[in-house]
């Protein structure tokens, strides 16, 4: 029952929040703590008898059941699903913006989508969730965004939207070849996958992993991505990264691996080489970038490529690295874009170049922002360095012949992505203050406390890390 | 008592926590003192458990919590404490406390004094997970840690540009060293399935894991090139003296006695597995070789006294890894320990000079300055006739255990090392008589200036004076001594490669030509600083004053290249090719979705014409394909 609440509630208060006009900010403020505290509960609980999956009939003539379930992976999305949700309401409150109830109703319209996403175990549901999850987003990019949103949202949908359809096309497909009841269960999409015969295996196979590479993005499917971080209002971009890449990433490894294994394992080496050289490939742009919000989203592709090659290294640790890097993944973005956000409203632009000083004006910002950066190029002890070593060690492990290629190339990140990211941490913080704005507003409160939340989880699975490794691995 | 050693690093953490978190309200003498107290604990624990390990007590691990634990990894957070990391702890914490209470008094007037201090305790806190860790990981946290700091403490003053850009210099290519050093520990883990010393130095020596020779060459040489990085070898050196921006304690501290060192740790670490790869150790030992002499020619032309320090700092490190390619490993910490005195010595005493100088660090405009200052002269000479390797001072024993070793090898390396040496006992008297003799160079308002440092800043000078003079004692040679004490101590813990005898008289005679050499070096020294003119330098000095020009190599070969090729990508492939490839499909979908609009033109009877084609059509194919 708690796992419909984790719909629910977001979905109703969304529907609140539409009609509240100006109180829309704090009434889905409140609606996200309480699915904070949910998501909490379903993480605490979850393996027990309190988390039981729940199924209802739906469309019982094509075989599509309402039935949700989560196991450790599953809670663990849900959590930072649940975290990452006040945080995006936290920043900007002091913002206006036009028509709030909409915006804070879309908002959590899609919490809702993000939650039925990762507690679906029925792919028409599925599917279902991953549209509900990305339609508000398109209306919150091009209604709210910058100067481009227009073109950069019609790019964006087409991407998605062509991926969407290659994913629902798969499934039906996939779910035609039982003839049974809930044809479109996880159990039989996953007994159909492993009987098909292996042409149909890997046509199939290609659908699905485009769909969930365009989300993700792995090279070269990534275009949009860049684009469409730079134009989304930065809150959208936070659920855009943290929470939206996931999704492929979830996809990956729930619906697409485990169902067809064989032909998973047959293109492994392709898709890891595909995966490693965007790594280089977006590290290297990402170190050209001037745009403060560009060079986050490029190296964000580098982030998500190393967890692709990773999923498809077919190692268990690096499964297991790749679920706890995808939480935090999720929080570090996250603490990136808070700090993206608040240099941005301060200095009035995205160029870094037109910023400096920072650590003389607003230290506590740049204390921040330095902090970040750190977990962001996975130093350890925070959290950012458990799962990439994870991932680097799982790889190294892969039974691939070029096992150790892979991994030599994909470490070539750790360089590049020091040498991006301080040097972006160098313009923006150090030196003189470029920007002719005299005055750099210190944190606020609401502010202060989004950050202090991301710290806390960054540093604290940074040393212990164990709670997380464990969570992820519940059955 | 050792079961409490996970202690000594908890009180650096705390200093950090206290004056990291309170970095607004903290008033500045509390922080310094603070930060200097909790120093002080650590290091009157480590002395107690340094005694305790001297007196027998067995090697012991004090787990504290299972750090990483996923399958069949199981990585704990846990401590060893043994002859060599209680050795280090000793001088990591009595250096680090030293330099702490100078910087009380160095840094009072900065306005960033309180955050200076918590990076100080930060970084003694990564350095001592770096010696205490009991796996690789834990090493590999503190190695990062201390880079993260040394990083922070570099571009200290971060208004200026250059010195932000050596900071991110310096990390950037410590990183380029932490990936060998992490391809190094997935190598182990790949074979070994374990990152703890005692588990896979047990399997090593036991044999339970058989291996090719080539697997421990490639292991040895990943972390070599980890060590390259942290220890500023040939070809990742550039950053040390670029590193001089940070304030001149922390040159002291991290660039010269404690983090660069990690590298000797490691290797001294993991010297089961070096053994196993002779090659390993002939690569080791030319790096060394050659970065010991490279750095040394470049010391000998350049006028900033912290950059003649730094150059030095690196050829002597090259010296440490050219006693570890001998396989002598407990001679290159032996030259850890002596070096680490002398040369913190050195860079305190510079500091003073430079405190005095009002900021002026070109020792052109220097000169006399041991009439004003005397404790800071005499100190500073003990430092250099130590480093120059005049006996009885402590480098002369851990340098002739070198250039022993290297005899002992090949007497080619022996030559090249010595001629590295003499350079070091050239350049150091030219600082020291170009700074302390002669006629003072500067301004008047500078001389007026000029003074003696406080009491906070020469009582470290002292103290370490005093240790670069007696240190040496630990390690007599074979001839004075039957005891060497330092080797017998760490044997538990280090195996060298191979032992060396050497004839009795052979070593003598070693002896005698290299300290006859460096008091010519010395001569020479003073006559040519005696009346120093300062002509702009031509031919092979002003190569010598630009560094070999390495920077700008690589600047031209790496980093050029690298940003033009990145452009390239950014312009042309991303936006032209991928995103033009994109975009000119949704160009395309639009201009066909305009054309087929215009079928729907609302006429029936095109509609109908249509129509009805489509059915011949249909009708037609269905004729000719009757199976269809």
């Amino acid at each position: 029952m708690v796992l419909v609440l984790l719909l629910v509630i977001p979905f109703l208060v969304g529907i609140v929040s539409f009609l509240a006009k100006d109180a829309a900010k704090n009434v889905a403020l409140f609606g996200s703590l309480i699915s904070l505290a949910l998501s909490i509960y379903v993480a605490a609980y979850c393996g027990t008898e309190q988390i039981a999956p729940v199924s209802y009939a739906w469309m019982p003539a094509i075989g599509a059941q309402f039935s949700l379930a989560a196991d450790g992976m599953a809670a663990m999305l849900c959590l930072l699903t649940g975290v990452i949700f006040p945080v995006v309401l936290l920043i900007n409150r002091h913002k206006e913006i036009p028509n709030p109830a909409a915006y804070y109703g879309l908002i959590l319209l899609s919490q809702a989508g993000l939650m039925g996403v990762f507690l679906a175990s029925d792919a028409l549901l599925f599917y279902f969730f991953w549209e509900l999850a990305l339609i508000p987003v398109y209306f919150l990019c091009s209604t709210w965004g910058g100067e481009r949103r227009i073109p950069v949202t019609f790019k964006f949908f087409v991407y998605t939207f062509v991926g969407s359809l290659m994913m629902l096309s798969a499934l039906i497909y996939l779910s035609l070849q039982t003839n049974g009841v809930n044809a479109m269960s996880l159990e039989n999409i996953m007994a159909a996958g492993k009987s098909l015969p292996a042409m149909q295996q890997h046509f199939i196979f290609w659908l699905l992993f485009v769909a969930f590479a365009i989300k993700m993005p792995i090279f070269p499917f990534h275009t949009w991505q860049p684009d469409a971080y730079e134009q989304a209002p930065t809150q959208i971009t936070i659920i855009l990264s943290a929470l939206m890449v996931k999704m492929g990433v979830y996809a990956v490894m729930r619906w697409l691996i485990p169902v067809m294994p064989q032909a998973a394992q047959y293109w492994s080496e392709l898709i890891m080489t595909l995966s490693i050289m965007g790594i280089v490939y977006a590290s290297l742009i990402a170190m050209v970038q001037s745009n403060i919000k560009r060079l986050v989203a490029y190296s964000s592709i580098a982030h998500m490529g190393l967890m692709c090659a990773a999923a498809f290294s077919g190692t268990e640790l690096s499964n297991h690295g790749l679920m706890v890097q995808m939480f935090n993944h999720g929080i570090n973005i996250t603490a990136m874009w808070v700090i993206v956000n608040m240099v941005e409203n301060r200095y009035g632009t995205q160029d870094f170049k037109k910023m400096g000083g920072l650590a003389s004006t607003a230290p506590g910002i740049a204390i921040a922002l330095v902090i970040i950066s750190f977990a962001n190029i996975a130093l350890p002890l925070t959290n950012g360095f458990i799962g990439e070593f994870m991932l680097f060690t799982g790889i190294f492990q892969s039974a691939s012949q070029y096992h150790i290629v892979f991994m030599a190339v994909a470490a070539l990140g750790i360089i590049l992505g020091a040498v991006y990211t301080l040097s972006m941490v160098q313009k923006v913080a150090y030196g003189e203050n470029n920007s002719g704005i005299a005055t750099v507003a210190k944190m606020n409160a609401a502010e202060l406390v989004a950050i202090i939340v991301l710290l806390a989880f960054i540093i604290g699975l940074g040393v212990f890390p164990q709670p997380l490794l464990d969570l992820v691995l519940v059955k | 008592m050792i079961q409490l050693a996970y202690l000594i690093p908890l009180f650096p953490l705390i200093g950090f926590l206290i004056n990291g978190l309170g970095w607004k309200s903290m008033p500045k003498q509390a922080a310094g003192f603070l930060a200097s107290l909790m120093m002080l604990v650590s290091f009157g624990l480590s002395l107690a458990i340094f005694f305790e390990v001297k007196a027998g007590a067995a090697d012991t691990i004090i787990p504290l919590f299972d750090f990483i634990h996923s399958g069949k990894l199981l990585i704990p957070f846990a401590f060893k404490i043994d002859a060599l990391s209680s050795l280090f702890l000793l001088i990591i914490t009595g250096v680090g406390f030293l330099i702490h209470v100078y910087s009380t008094s160095y840094m009072h007037e900065d306005e960033g004094v309180v955050k200076y201090f918590a990076y100080l305790n930060l970084f003694v806190f990564s350095m001592l997970l770096l010696v205490m860790g009991s796996n690789y990981l834990i090493m590999f946290i503190g190695w990062e840690g201390v880079g993260l700091c040394s990083y922070l403490l570099i571009g200290f003053w971060f208004k200026n540009r250059d010195y932000t850009n050596a900071a991110k210099k310096a990390f950037v290519m410590n990183r380029i060293g932490d990936l060998g050093f992490l391809v190094g520990m997935m190598l182990v883990l790949y074979n070994f399935s374990t990152l703890n010393y005692n588990e896979l130095f047990a399997q090593i020596n036991t044999n339970q894991t058989v291996l090719s020779g080539s697997t421990y060459t490639w292991v040895a040489i990943c972390f070599f090139i980890g060590a390259m990085g942290k220890s500023a070898q040939l070809p990742l050196y550039t950053w040390l003296p670029d590193a001089m921006a940070g304030p001149t304690p922390v040159s002291a501290l991290i660039h010269a006695a404690t983090m660069v060192t990690a590298g000797i740790y490691m290797i001294a670490r993991s010297s089961v597995i070096y053994n196993q790869s002779e090659f390993a150790l002939h690569f080791i030992a030319i790096v060394g070789l050659l970065t010991a002499i490279l750095a040394a020619t470049i010391a000998i032309k350049q006028y900033d006294i912290k950059k003649v320090l730094a150059y030095s700092t690196v050829s002597q490190l090259g010296f440490m890894f050219l006693a570890i390619g001998c396989g002598a490993y407990t001679t290159a910490v032996f030259h850890v320990m002596t070096h680490a005195f002398f040369k913190a010595l050195l860079f305190l005493g510079s500091g003073s000079v430079i405190h005095a100088m009002g900021g002026e660090q070109d020792i052109r405009s220097m000169g006399g300055l041991g009439k004003k200052m005397r404790i800071t002269q005499i100190t500073f000479l003990i430092g250099c006739v130590a480093i120059a390797g005049i006996p009885p001072f402590a480098g002369f024993f851990s340098k002739d255990e070198i250039l022993a070793s290297a005899f002992a090898h090949s007497p080619i390396l022996y030559v090249a090392a010595l001629g590295a040496a003499l350079m070091t006992a050239f350049y150091m008297f030219r600082l020291y008589f170009l700074t302390f003799s002669g006629k003072f160079r500067g301004t008047h308002e500078q001389e007026h200036h000029l003074h003696e440092s406080p009491a906070a800043m020469t009582f470290p000078l002292i103290v370490l004076a005093i240790l670069a003079t007696v240190s040496g004692f630990v390690g007599l040679p074979e001839v004075f001594s039957e005891h060497h004490s330092l080797n017998e101590f760490l044997h538990t813990a280090v195996t060298n490669f191979g032992a060396h005898h050497m004839e009795h008289n052979t070593e003598l005679m070693l002896m005698g030509l290299s300290v006859g050499l460096v008091s010519v070096m010395i001569g020479l020294a003073y006559a040519r600083t005696k009346s120093p003119n300062f002509v702009a330098n031509t031919g092979l000095a002003k190569v010598l004053e630009n560094k070999w020009y390495v920077d700008e190599f690589y600047d031209a070969v790496v980093v050029n290249p690298l940003v033009q090729f990145s452009g390239f990508l950014d312009r042309i492939i991303e936006r032209k090719g991928i995103d033009g490839g994109v975009n000119g499909v949704g160009k395309m979908v639009r201009w066909a979705a305009d054309r087929m609009r215009l079928l729907q033109n609302g006429q029936v009877g095109a509609y109908l014409f249509t129509m009805v084609i489509g059915i011949v059509l249909i009708f037609v194919l269905g004729l000719f394909f009757v199976n269809f």
